[in-house]
């Protein structure tokens, strides 16, 4: 396994308490393999994410458990500027907003290039020849002559390559693509996510993909984590989960999403709200909303997960139920 | 400069109940450079540049198109937040766009807003109770004072909001449930038209359903009309009777839900449905997406004649040489059926499916 991450927690300390935002998740992703990290705001997809990449502010938050394994490598262990060299060389991250991810009073062939001066020793001249055959390897309409301009200059789609770019300069191992497409319009969202397809297969990476979107989702994954409160409720390849989702949350993600190929009547929409993540319900943190929540569903500690088939597994006493339903 | 030959509208004309609002050749150019501190006018970004449509009683409109294509522009001009250019706005066959002082506050009672970002379009040092009953204190004929209080936790019971919460603030909501706080200010005039625009977008999935349900039960219980302002073409389609896809400050192709949906023949249109990732891995290999190069150009400068051309990919001479007019395309117009409706494109044509 390239990147395997195990019973990952990370905790904030606020005012009000103490949070668990991630609590005890597992995923793992394989080289030329995608999966998708999938979940709502505040179901701690992100941070997990900011651990794994080692990028979390600490404080305010603070990784209290977990082991981070990177071609067997825990590197939660390392030291900091092991870890910085692994973050820059081996792994990589993509994040939703390029506007403000890239510095503004830099070129973006400046930007792409001290990647080569500083991780590969390149001098100026070199980097920014790198810095071109990268955009256009990106395909950045006109790189040679754009390679001056600065990021505001580029439009969201644009900027979104240069990202892109940024991440894939040291043909690294894993990328990590935190809602790579959220921002953008449809048509160069279809754009985007080819691109990123397409390099993944040609660099044979791994690629996590933290998303929202069903619809993504359907269209690049290989297999898929569902987070809900923290937690992962939900493991799939892709097909058997839109076919027949073993976690009631998920089913009701899938039947609460309007349909672009027929129109419906009234949407199955999931009754409720998230939980807070200061108090967090007992028993199965989906049972206040949950259709099939029985008393062992609301007492005790949160289920576990429990193997549905191999590679399948669903944190619900009553997955049986809902597979079959 | 206005071109809008057999208006969307016309084609809707015949069914539906009375036309409540029939906006005509509007254009919003907002001009660059030029301001008080100097400087050279540099023309002028054409936001909304010729679009005209009727909305009836109790229908929905949804208006599609990716960012900067003009939609919130036009949602500006209809609630007279903006200015236009040129053109009209009629509500009631009264020209809103000439209005002002008393006439305009009667028209806007009527045509109410529900806004995008729940977090910032309420005013945190407000209470719940302050917000919904705020239309109150500008409108005073609609509820008594003494009967304010009653009304507002009346409107919360509506959108599906404890009227115990009226003396909270915004910050103690979710997202979802300040939406709902929108919608239920949005209502307390008893407006005959809503502008939604983007009312679900800024909200978790498993919330926008929640909402989405509520908009579309209000619409029939107080036989509401929508002004559906969305990028999310699934949503749209969920909740509109007719589609205007807009594209560069121009309405390019209009018709019914399923006109649009499943016989669209502008390859705009084509394109922004083929790039929707549908939910279902099982289709992943047999979609034909149609993959758009570029990005939309400026709204500053559009391309002379059609404004897609340079992303199409039937693109020809004529597109550069005469701007396609929206109305049903002459080729398309023999043809009974679906495929026969408004659409500005010199070749207009249905799409042959790959898949069924």
């Amino acid at each position: 396994m390239l990147l395997e991450v195990r019973d990952l927690r990370v905790e904030f300390h606020t005012r009000d308490g103490v949070v668990r935002a991630v609590d005890g998740v597992s995923y793992a992703v394989d080289a030329g393999e995608t999966l998708a990290v999938l979940g709502e705001s505040g179901s701690g997809k992100s941070v997990a994410a900011q651990a794994v990449m080692g990028i979390l502010e600490c404080p305010p938050a603070r990784v209290t458990g977990g082991r981070v394994l990177f071609q067997g490598r825990d590197l939660l262990t390392l030291g900091r500027e092991e870890r910085r060299r692994v973050r820059g060389e081996r792994m990589a991250m993509i994040f939703q907003d390029a506007l403000s991810a890239l510095n503004p009073v830099l070129s973006v062939g400046y930007q792409l290039g001290e990647l080569f001066r500083v991780h590969r020793g390149m001098s100026r001249r070199e980097a920014r020849a790198k810095a071109v055959e990268l955009m256009d390897r990106v395909r950045i309409p006109a790189a040679k002559e754009r390679v001056n301009d600065y990021p505001h200059q580029f439009s969201g789609g644009m900027r979104q390559r240069i990202m892109i770019a940024m991440a894939l300069a040291l043909e690294p191992d894993v990328i990590i693509a935190d809602e790579p497409t959220t921002a953008l319009d449809v048509t160069v969202q279809a754009q985007v996510m080819d691109l990123l397809a397409e390099l993944q297969r040609d660099f044979h990476m791994g690629l996590i993909l933290i998303t929202h979107d069903l619809g993504v989702v359907a269209d690049v994954a290989d297999k898929i984590a569902v987070m809900y409160a923290g937690r992962i409720v939900e493991n799939a390849p892709v097909h058997e989960l839109y076919k027949r989702p073993a976690h009631p949350y998920t089913r009701g993600l899938l039947d609460s999403i309007p349909r672009l190929d027929h129109k419906g009547g009234e949407l199955r929409a999931i009754r409720g709200l998230p939980p807070n993540l200061l108090r967090v319900p007992a028993g199965c943190p989906f049972h206040p909303r949950c259709p099939l929540a029985r008393e062992d569903c609301r007492t005790g500690a949160h289920p576990p997960l429990f193997e549905v088939a191999s590679r399948r597994a669903s944190a619900c006493h009553h997955w049986r139920e809902t597979v079959s339903e | 400069m206005s071109e809008t030959v057999a208006g969307p509208a016309d084609a809707a004309a015949q069914q539906g109940g009375e036309a409540l609002l029939e906006v005509r050749d509007l254009i919003k150019h907002f001009p660059q450079g030029g301001g008080p501190l100097g400087g050279r006018r540099r023309g002028a970004v054409r936001a909304v540049d010729g679009v005209s449509f009727t909305l009836r009683r109790g229908e929905t409109l949804g208006v599609v198109g990716e960012s900067g294509c003009g939609k919130s522009t036009l949602a500006k001009l209809l609630m007279s937040l903006e200015r236009p250019t040129s053109g009209r706005i009629l509500y009631r066959g009264e020209d809103v766009t000439r209005l002002g002082g008393r006439a305009l506050k009667a028209v806007r009672r009527n045509i109410q807003m529900v806004f995008q970002d729940p977090y910032t379009s309420l005013n945190p040092r407000m209470t719940v109770g302050d917000i919904v009953g705020e239309p109150f204190e500008i409108h005073p004929q609609v509820a008594p004072r003494g009967d304010r209080r009653r009304r507002v936790r009346e409107l919360l019971d509506v959108v599906g909001l404890n009227p115990e919460y009226v003396n909270r603030y915004p910050h103690q909501f979710s997202g979802g449930q300040r939406q709902r706080i929108g919608i239920a200010r949005g209502l307390a005039l008893n407006p005959e038209i809503i502008i939604c625009d983007e009312p679900v977008s800024a909200l978790d999935v498993s919330i926008q359903a929640q909402v989405v349900n509520l908009l579309r039960r209000l619409q029939r219980e107080f036989g509401l009309s929508y002004l559906f302002i969305a990028h999310d073409l699934s949503v749209v389609r969920h909740i509109s009777d007719r589609i205007a896809v807009m594209y560069l400050g121009k309405f390019v192709e209009t018709g019914s839900e399923r006109e649009i949906y499943e016989h669209p023949t502008h390859p705009y249109t084509q394109a922004l449905l083929s790039a929707v990732p549908v939910p279902d891995p099982g289709l992943r290999d047999r979609r034909r997406r149609i993959i758009l190069s570029g990005d939309v150009p400026s709204p500053t400068a559009p391309p002379a004649g059609c404004r897609f051309r340079g992303r199409c990919w039937k693109a020809a001479e004529t597109c550069a040489r005469s701007e396609p007019v929206l109305g049903i395309p002459a080729r398309l117009a023999e043809l009974p059926g679906p495929g026969r409706h408004p659409s500005a494109c010199h070749f207009a044509e249905e799409r042959q499916r790959a898949a069924d």
